[in-house]
């Protein structure tokens, strides 16, 4: 078996995370693995719940949904009490304390915990770049992706003219992370 | 780097339904938009005038039907693209255009019902109403892909078969497969097979449009072209005319399900996987067949002779390869995201030889292995017993 990894990009409708999902997994492409991105969303335009799963490996993936990621992004309240305890063993949970503030007892899993839309906020002045903050601290804990690849796919799939906002807010969350992996 | 892996792009179910389409030849689009096929229209919009064709958004559902059987009279290959409530609406014209032989493809994107249902969960519900929806015997051709390039293929595939036996085709997607993304590497345009209808090979005097050739399609004169015809959902003559002549009318509706029934080795396609040695066949199609892969693997790691058979026409049925499945299988399990409809299809022709069990999910939600396994682990146990 080759390597696979899990993820659930989890919050609320309009937070942007199944763009996110879009975007790690074309990434996971471009660093020359499979891999494969599933959404599960509301009817609502913003509000509801909304998840983006994404699977990467080496080999062919069948059932494309994740049941235990190994990799969990919780961005509200609700989708933190909804999905902590499907967290995989070994696992690693990042929880954005902007707006998650009470946390579930997690065994077995490692918990990073950053403000992530305050961050987009305040250091970029846009939360609308929540989602490539995420990325880009996701990107740094984990390793799922690599910074050049996740790059490459991040501009690839946005606006121009964002290009310096986007690739700001990706360095941004790679900051952040630093902060609690030392 | 390697040219494939140059090539290799994430893309979308629906995306690829599209780009196939384009592919294919198609030049017409009209529709109303409706999740979860509304990116099939977005990308039609921006691509077609780009091509010199032509996108049309409708007031509804009837109309969009309307609008590509009528661009397509005109000689322009097209399609549509909806969901549940959209495909309900279109029921009348699709049997117009099975009538009339007007090649038209409409994609269906399954989303959970009836009615509005949830607009954004997948369902596998439509499988009866995509075969028997509109009402009297006529023809039609449902295609259902598993993966996105399957979905690019299928989607030439269904031009491919309107165009080749003048037949409405429904592409039978359900909200995994049109919103799932993956890695895809395209085929390129020369490895394409791309079949055109056949125009008559004779003047308009001599012309007639329902005159059959050897394969029971009649050769078809484009509108605008100095052909003039007559076309119409009544019963009718070579002509075109109608009439209530018995002859003529049972000649007429046998003709048009022979299109279908004297082709078969031409339309079906399927595949299979550990169906040599298979004690219990599982049969499914569109994303539930994933589910049912990995299942299948699981099982046969604990020992069970498992084996997956996917159809991916599913209408017509695949009733010489499940007769055959069912000789060898001592059951046939069958996971669907809807109450059986597939299923009462499978017992029609296996029931006599062979247990057929349903595993069925209505709640919105794709099928997981371990539900599938949990039946294989059913059955087999049962077998162990009797």
């Amino acid at each position: 078996m080759g390597e696979r990894n899990e993820l659930r990009l989890s919050g609320t409708g309009g937070q942007g995370l199944i763009l996110a999902g879009i975007i790690i997994a074309d990434a996971a492409i471009r660093d020359g693995k499979n891999s494969i991105q599933s959404q599960s969303y509301g009817p609502e335009a913003r509000g509801g719940a909304s998840r983006s799963e994404v699977i990467i490996g080496d080999e062919d993936i069948d059932y494309p949904k994740v049941n235990k990621p190994d990799v969990l992004l919780v961005m509200s309240q609700e989708a933190c009490d909804k999905f902590a305890a499907d967290i995989e063993q070994g696992g690693v949970m990042i929880v954005d304390t902007t707006y998650v503030h009470t946390l579930p007892e997690i065994n077995g899993a490692v918990v990073y915990k950053i403000p992530i839309s305050m961050t987009a906020k305040e250091e970029i002045g846009k939360e609308i770049v929540a989602n490539v903050v995420a990325l880009g601290a996701i990107a740094r804990i984990t390793g799922v992706v690599s910074r050049e690849a996740l790059t490459e796919a991040l501009l690839a799939r946005i606006p121009k003219g964002t290009e310096e906002l986007n690739r700001k807010a990706l360095e941004a969350g790679w900051a952040l992370a630093e902060t609690v992996l030392h | 780097m390697s040219r494939v892996i140059e090539m290799a792009r994430l893309m979308q179910g629906n995306e690829a339904v599209a780009e196939g389409a384009l592919a294919a030849g198609v030049r017409f689009f009209a529709g109303y938009p409706i999740t979860p096929s509304t990116e099939i229209a977005e990308i039609m919009a921006e691509r077609l005038p780009r091509l010199g064709g032509k996108f049309i958004q409708m007031e509804d559902e009837i109309a969009s039907i309307a609008a590509i059987i009528g661009a397509s009279l005109a000689g322009v290959k097209s399609i549509t693209a909806t969901s549940g409530p959209g495909f309900s609406l279109m029921q009348e014209n699709i049997g117009f255009a099975a009538m009339a032989e007007v090649p038209i493809v409409i994609v269906n994107v399954q989303r959970s019902g009836p009615s509005t249902g949830m607009p954004t969960a997948p369902a596998q519900g439509d499988v009866m109403q995509s075969r028997w929806g509109t009402h009297g015997d006529h023809p039609v051709i449902v295609l259902s892909p598993s993966s996105v390039r399957e979905a690019y293929d299928l989607a030439v595939r269904s031009v491919n078969l309107a165009e080749k036996y003048r037949v409405p085709v429904v592409l039978l997607m359900d909200e995994v497969i049109g919103h799932l993304r993956e890695k895809v590497v395209l085929p390129s345009p020369g490895e394409l097979e791309v079949v055109n209808r056949v125009e008559p090979d004779v003047g308009p005097e001599k012309y007639l449009p329902f005159g059959a050739g050897d394969q029971g399609v009649p050769p078809m004169a484009n509108f605008g072209s100095g052909y003039r015809y007559h076309v119409t959902g009544l019963v009718h003559d070579p002509k075109g005319l109608p009439t209530n002549n018995p002859v003529v009318a049972e000649k007429l509706i046998k003709r048009l399900q022979n299109k279908i029934d004297l082709n078969l080795d031409d339309i079906m396609i399927d595949t299979g996987k550990n169906l040599e040695d298979a004690e219990i066949v599982v049969l499914a199609y569109g994303a539930t067949a994933r589910s049912a892969l990995q299942a299948v693997k699981d099982a046969r790691k604990e020992g069970i002779k498992a084996g997956l058979y996917r159809p991916a026409v599913l209408w017509p049925f695949p009733q010489q390869k499940v007769g055959a499945l069912a000789e060898n299988a001592r059951a046939v399990l069958v996971p669907e995201m809807n109450l059986g409809q597939y299923r009462l299809e499978v017992e029609r022709v296996a029931g006599e030889r062979t247990r057929v069990v349903g595993v069925n999910r209505v709640h919105g939600e794709l099928i997981t292995p371990e539900e599938i396994l949990a039946a294989l682990r059913e059955v087999h146990k049962h077998d162990a017993r009797s």
